[in-house]
């Protein structure tokens, strides 16, 4: 049987890519369907994160879908030291998919070849969180309408930031051109700046953060800068509000330029901002449910075509 | 010259493992799991070496190992030569290439890592571009050739 787990967006290609966001699509013009009747569905959350739980949930709810789960660890057998494989195998005798997040780095490449369901890694500590990155992909192509040759801005803790790390490599498919605007406390990582290298991905790298250097972006994707990232709380106090967007910084931003942010926010940007029309970030939260009915539905094998001829639409 | 061949007895068949740094030397006995051989081995630890200055050696009798085992070896020392002994005669030469997989040897050393926290075998890749550098298949953290613990 093939594997549909979805462990990383890293290893799609551009057409894949393009073909979940048609799919996204299609869920964002019918949401409610009965698509996914006499499914059901897992989420294992090994690790509490309640906005993906609640994200995975209701798109799976509005397919049609039956929801099973956990959420803590406390609860679970996982305490009483029983392995994640034997949690899955288990699991796997009662649902069609399991969505699963797990502190562990690698926990869900593990599961996806040990269980005979397919698995959608919900995130696996720093390492990998597929869903959000479709959903930001998702998101920019929608503001956009391309994926291709943008000028995509990366703002505040980017060594530590998964997210932007994520992007960074499902975006390389489409001729971004990065700046990296960061401390130096947390600057991207030479691992993914040499990424960027040997795909041939164009970036620059800032420490300023200003009116000028964001009035070329197409997209600003901001990241919390969190204090207990910092070994030298001077730094942090000296930095922390460097990175924070103010409604004036945007008077030279291009009218297509729209601001992303993971959520939730701390103080990243100013609640000004919000009745702005480049704030995007409650959008993008939104645009998780279609891109995660898309997701659930392509690792259960339904393609797009069912999407579009579906006849289970209820609005 | 001739002394130091004395040192270790001859093999009528079997596999030399020559230039092995001492201080790996405990490393390539493990990869191959010598310790639980039947058949005689002789091991000669610092011998002086005009390439190495000092080089340890092993003389496994009557063994003849795969390439896929053979090749571990790369992974902690990557300029061993390896002589196979027929009748007394060395009848092939070979040296170890790092295989592009590595499954059950490396640690990761990542201590998050579903490798180090899970009943498991440990799984890495070369990675395309980076010489000497191995990628988890499972968290993804890159480690050095040169930094790399054996499970
Ligand atoms: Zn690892």
């Amino acid at each position: 049987m093939e594997n549909r787990s979805l462990v990383t967006i890293a290893d799609h290609s551009k057409e894949k890519i393009m073909y979940l966001i048609r799919m996204a699509e299609e869920f964002e013009k019918h949401t409610n369907r009965k698509l996914l009747e006499g499914k059901v569905v897992a989420t294992l959350f090994f690790e509490p994160s309640t906005r993906t739980r609640l994200s995975f949930e209701t798109a799976a709810n509005r397919l049609g879908a039956r929801v099973i789960g956990f959420t803590d660890p406390k609860v679970t057998s996982s305490t009483k030291g029983e392995t994640l494989k034997d949690t899955i195998m288990m699991v796997s005798n009662y649902a069609d998919l399991i969505v699963m997040r797990h502190y562990l780095e690698g926990a869900a490449r593990y599961a996806s070849e040990v269980s005979p369901v397919p698995i959608i890694n919900a995130g696996d500590g720093a390492n990998q969180h597929p869903s959000q990155t479709m959903l930001d992909i998702y998101s920019i192509y929608k503001t956009q309408g391309t994926l291709d040759d943008l000028n995509i801005y990366m703002v505040g803790d980017l060594k530590y930031g998964r997210t932007v790390h994520s992007l960074l490599m499902a975006m390389r498919h489409f001729n971004p051109t990065f700046h990296f605007i960061a401390p130096e406390e947390l600057k991207m990582p030479d691992v993914y700046k040499q990424y960027c290298d040997i795909h041939h991905i164009k970036y620059v790298e800032h420490t300023d953060f200003t009116a000028d250097t964001i009035a070329d972006a197409d997209i600003l994707y901001m990241t919390r800068v969190q204090k207990e990232r910092f070994t030298d709380l001077m730094e942090y106090e000296r930095v922390k509000d460097l990175y924070l967007l103010k409604l004036p910084m945007l008077k030279r931003a291009k009218d297509n330029m729209r601001i992303l942010h993971p959520l939730p926010r701390v103080n990243e940007i100013e609640y000004a901002i919000d009745d702005d029309p480049h704030a995007y970030y409650f959008e993008q939260a939104r645009n998780g449910l279609f891109a995660r009915q898309a997701l659930i539905c392509d690792a259960l094998g339904i393609t797009l075509d069912d999407v579009t001829n579906d006849h289970t639409i209820i609005d | 010259m001739k002394r130091q061949e004395l040192l270790v007895a001859a093999l009528e068949n079997g596999t030399v493992i020559d230039h092995i740094p001492s201080n790996k030397l405990f490393e390539v006995v493990n990869l191959l799991h010598l310790e639980q051989m039947k058949t005689s081995i002789t091991v000669g630890y610092n011998l002086k070496s005009k390439k190495m200055g000092h080089k340890s050696i092993i003389k496994i009798a009557g063994k003849f190992f795969s390439d896929e085992e053979l090749n571990q070896l790369a992974v902690v020392s990557p300029n061993v030569t390896l002589c196979i002994i027929k009748d007394y005669e060395v009848v092939e030469k070979k040296e170890v290439f790092l295989p592009n997989e590595l499954k059950g040897i490396v640690k990761c050393a990542n201590p998050k890592c579903i490798t180090n926290n899970e009943p498991m075998k440990t799984y890495f890749h070369t990675v395309e571009g980076k010489d000497g550098v191995l990628r988890c298949h499972y968290c993804n953290k890159e480690v050095d050739l040169d930094h790399v613990k054996l499970v």
